[in-house]
Order: structure tokens, then sequence, then C-alpha cells
């Protein structure tokens, strides 16, 4: 019995010993922003000094001060709608067709290769081997098939976003679990209905998955096709500053064309977070 | 020796019978395996029935085979005086996961066997039915929720519902409690009992587990592997309505002892 207090006091002592702080890195603890800044600073500088010591020459490495002038340039032109907005809008032209058509057909032959075994067995095999081949290579065969217009641009940028969704939505169709085909069929369901109800909307996250990486894809595409199939388009403004030697203007283009890449994987996910919206787990990045 | 079990005992609210199965055998062509041979099965009006063995015992193949979603190879399966020849609106069936689908709430997901059945405009129409099962299960004011905000054993609640929403004439449950923990599966048993009562339900339970066969059922179907085939029917004559407390009881530890010796008998072969 006399011991009781005792304890107590123990338990108090201990408790406060016990009280202990998990220490994070000094380095883990700096703010986002900050770190951010921090890194963006690093590199800005370091390219800064490295032009100023001329360690490399001025005609293959601009400084960044006159790439943030030509930058200036460039968005003014965009802004006042001159030459430069009007090829832009010929490359998000062949980027929105590309994927359109990538999606449409993607999507077909993934349902084609994820729902029957005739796809499966005859149709994968075939897109595999496509899969392998460096597909930009068949840029030239584009251009000789399709000219110099938008078309070929469009097929390229197409060509290379349609397997990744192929993949996508098959695996997808593939990851209903037992349980879910038993109840569906159970219940009675058709095949068509199965799949409606149950195999496309199980398989969303998947799809997705394979429109985010051919996002990424039918940019490149567009902009192989443009390199290497003249037109109109930002690709081609590229090709031009680049053979002038005009290196700032290269890096503001593809600065400003990458705003474009990212508008459009922000669209597609934005749109995951719509229709997918079960889906808690981070919709950022490629999702494994 | 354990004390006779075979008595005269009519747990069942009538004898009616609702689902027989005659001289059942299933042979899986492809590795000539006999999963089932010989299974004599009736199942009576407002009965609970289970069925336990160990794993290969064909307790699953005789799930499917009732469920309407593998044929036979021999042997005559009749539910309701029809004979059963593919999946059918009498037959509910319940898994061990819940599987709702994260894209619907749950009244959504309990009306779904109607609006594949019968279309969307059924499946509205059953909305108003989906509610009162939700209630009965204690779910009420869960109808828009979403499956993702729901624990495990509420889900399997609403799944429940989704079984009981074509008024099946046979419930077949598939192992419904065993992935979720002991003390939810004790509740949820209690539950199923319940609304069993309530519905006058004709359920057949496949488990692993001889205690909940016992405080669960009226008879209880002990398999034998190899070729899967029964060993003994055991009838319980534990008084209804079952509580917890009956498993302290020495006639409980009777007939759990009795089913062990029996399936420890069948491990041997």
């Amino acid at each position: 019995m006399t011991d009781a207090p005792i304890n107590q006091q123990l338990e108090t002592e201990a408790a406060d010993d016990t009280v202990w702080v998990q220490e994070v890195a000094f380095i883990d603890a700096i703010p986002r922003w900050i770190a951010m800044t921090f890194v963006f600073v690093v590199f800005i500088g370091t390219w800064d000094v490295v032009t100023r010591l001329e360690l490399v020459s001025p005609i293959i490495l601009p400084t960044p001060w006159e790439t943030f002038d030509d930058m200036i340039f460039v968005g003014s032109n965009l802004l006042s709608g001159g030459y430069m907005l009007r090829a832009l809008w010929i490359t998000i032209q062949e980027v929105i067709y590309g994927f359109a058509l990538a999606i449409a057909i993607g999507f077909s032959l993934g349902v084609l290769v994820g729902e029957t075994v005739f796809g499966e067995k005859a149709v994968m095999p075939y897109l595999v081997a496509i899969d392998t081949m460096p597909k930009v290579a068949f840029a030239p065969l584009f251009v000789a098939w399709l000219g110099f217009g938008i078309e070929s641009k469009v097929s390229l940028a197409a060509f290379i976003a349609t397997f990744p969704i192929v993949v996508g939505t098959a695996a997808g169709l593939h990851s209903a679990d037992e349980n879910a085909r038993m109840l569906f069929k159970t219940m009675g369901a058709s095949r068509m209905q199965t799949l409606i109800k149950m195999k496309l909307p199980t398989g969303l996250p998947q799809i997705f998955t394979g429109l985010k990486i051919g996002a990424v894809g039918v940019m490149a595409g567009a902009i192989t096709g443009e390199f290497l199939g003249g037109g109109k388009g930002f690709g081609e403004l590229i090709r031009v500053a680049a053979s002038q030697l005009n290196t700032p203007r290269v890096f503001s283009l593809i600065l400003y064309l990458s705003l474009v890449g990212l508008a459009l994987y922000l669209i597609v996910q934005w749109t995951q977070r719509k229709v997918v919206f079960w889906q808690k787990e981070s919709v950022g990045a490629h999702d494994h | 020796m354990n004390a006779p079990l075979a008595y005269e005992y009519t747990g069942a609210s009538s004898d009616a019978p609702v689902y027989e199965l005659s001289n059942v055998s299933k042979t899986y062509a492809r590795n000539s395996v006999v999963a089932l041979e010989n299974v004599d099965l009736t199942l009576r009006y407002g009965s609970f029935t289970s069925i336990i063995g160990s794993s290969g015992c064909g307790k699953s193949t005789l799930l499917k085979i009732m469920a309407g979603l593998i044929p036979p190879t021999r042997g005559r399966v009749v539910l309701q005086d029809k004979p059963v020849t593919g999946p059918r609106r009498d037959i509910g069936m319940m898994f061990q996961q819940a599987t709702l689908f994260p894209w619907k709430t749950a009244v959504e997901n309990i009306v779904l066997p109607i609006e594949i059945r019968d279309g969307k405009a059924a499946a509205k129409k059953a909305m108003e039915k989906a509610h009162d099962l939700l209630d009965m299960v204690g779910l009420k004011g869960f109808e828009s929720v979403y499956p993702n905000e729901l624990s495990g054993g509420m889900a399997q609640r609403a799944s429940i519902c989704r079984m009981l929403i074509t008024e099946p004439a046979v419930l077949l449950l598939d192992e419904p409690f065993s992935a979720l923990d002991e003390l939810s599966r004790d509740m949820m048993n209690m539950e199923l009992q319940r609304i069993c009562r309530e519905q006058d339900a004709t359920a057949f339970l496949v488990t692993h587990s001889i205690q909940e066969a016992v405080i669960l059922s009226d008879e209880i179907v002990v398999m034998k592997p190899r070729p899967g085939r029964i060993a003994e029917i055991v009838k319980v004559d534990l008084p209804r309505p079952r509580t917890l407390d009956l498993m302290t009881t020495p006639r409980f530890g009777e007939i759990v002892d009795h089913i062990r010796s029996m399936l420890d008998k069948g491990e041997g072969m």
C-alpha cells in the first residue's frame, strides 16, 4: 500500500524522462518554397558563373540573362498574337488531334486486347513487337506518306502515344478481382454489362496512367515530326533558331513549349481526379 | 464417444425443401480430378446450414454449383422446383470480401443486382427498399456514403443488403466474415442470425471455423476430401435464438469436439 505514491512519483518521473522528440534532419525541415527557391538560385548562379568565366563558348551556352531577355521577347510575341503564337497554335493543334486519335485507337485496341482472347492471343504480340521499335524512326515514313503538313505530325504523335494507352486499358480491364467477376456472374450480368459497369470503372486508374504517359509522348511526337518534316509549327521555330546558333531563343522556345506539355499533363490529371474520384492515393507522377 | 447427435429437432421454420441436390458429382476434365462425389443435400425453408471441411474437400466447387456458376458433371440441382442451369435472381451470394464498388454509393451498390437485371429505372424504384435494408443492418444514414468511408464490418453489412435486395430464396455465404477481426466477426455472426430470422431466410454458409458453424447452424455438413464427399451431417440442437454465451456451454463444446474429430479423421486419409 505504501508504495503506491512512490510508484506514482516514479511514473511521472519516467514520463518526464521519456519525452523525446524525433529528430528531423535540418535539410528535410526546410519549407518547400524555400527549398525550391534555393535550388533555383543555385542553378541560375552556377549557370551565370560558368558563362561569366567563359568555361563554355557563349555560342553554345548563353548567359541566363540573355535567356531571360529572350523569354520576355518570345512571351510578348506570343501575347501580342505574333508569328510565334501562330506557330504555337499549329503545334497545339497537332498535339490535340494526335492525342485524341491516340485515345480513340489506344482505347479501342486496349479493349480488344484486354477483353477478348482473340485480341490477347493474336493482336497483343504484334503490338508488343511494334512497341519495342524506336517509334521516332517512323517519322520519315509518315512524312513520305502524309506530306509536310500537319497530318504527318499528328500521325507520329498519335503513333507514339497510342501504345501506353493500349497497355493501360488492357491492364485496367484485367485488374478486376475474382470476387467482382463472380459477383457479376451471379447477378446474371451480360459480358457488355460486366465490361461497362465493372471492368472499365475498375480499370480507370490504370487507363489514366496510360493517358498520362501518352500525354508526354504526344508532345515528343509532334515536335519530332516538326523537326524531321518541316511545317510551320513551334518545332520549326526551334530548328531555325538552332541553325542560326541563336541559343537563347532555343532555350526560351523550349521553355514555352514545355508549358504546353505541362498543361496537357495537368488537364489529364485534373480529369482523373474528377472521374476517378474514389482513387485517394497520390495521383501525381506515373502512379504504379 | 460423444453423445448421440442424431435426434429429432426442427430448427427450421418449416420442412418444405427449398434447395435440393441429389447425387451431385463434379469432375474437372482438365486433370480428371474428382472434386465432388455423390453429394445429397437438402436445404429446408428457413434453415441455416453450414458446410465445413479441409481445403480440397470441394466446398467451393459445391457452392459454385449451387450458385449456378458452374454445371455439375452428374446429378440434379433443383431450387424451388426448377433445375438450376445458371445464375438466378432467387440465389443471393456473399463473399469473403464485401466487393462494393468504390464509384457507387452504398445505396447504389445495394441496388446493383436490380440495375443489372432490370435496368436503371427499376434500380431507382428499389432505392427505397435499399434504404429499409440499410436501416435493418444498422447502417441508417450511410445511404450516400462511398465504400471507401466504410469499415470492413460496415462494408459487409452493405453487401448483406445487396444480397437481400432481390429477395432470394437461398443465401449462399462464402466465408463472409473471415476477413474481419474476431470481435467484429462474432458480432456480425449474431447480426446474420438476426437478419436470417427476420427475413425467414434459407442460408448456406461455407466456413473454416467450427465454432462459427455451430453457433449459427441447424445443420452442419462435414466434408471429406479427395474426392470431396459428405462425411456426416451434424444436427445442432442448441436453442434459438443463439447468443455468444452458448459457446461456453458443455453441449456446444461436445458438438465442436465431435466435428473436430470428424475433420481430423478426414485429414488422416
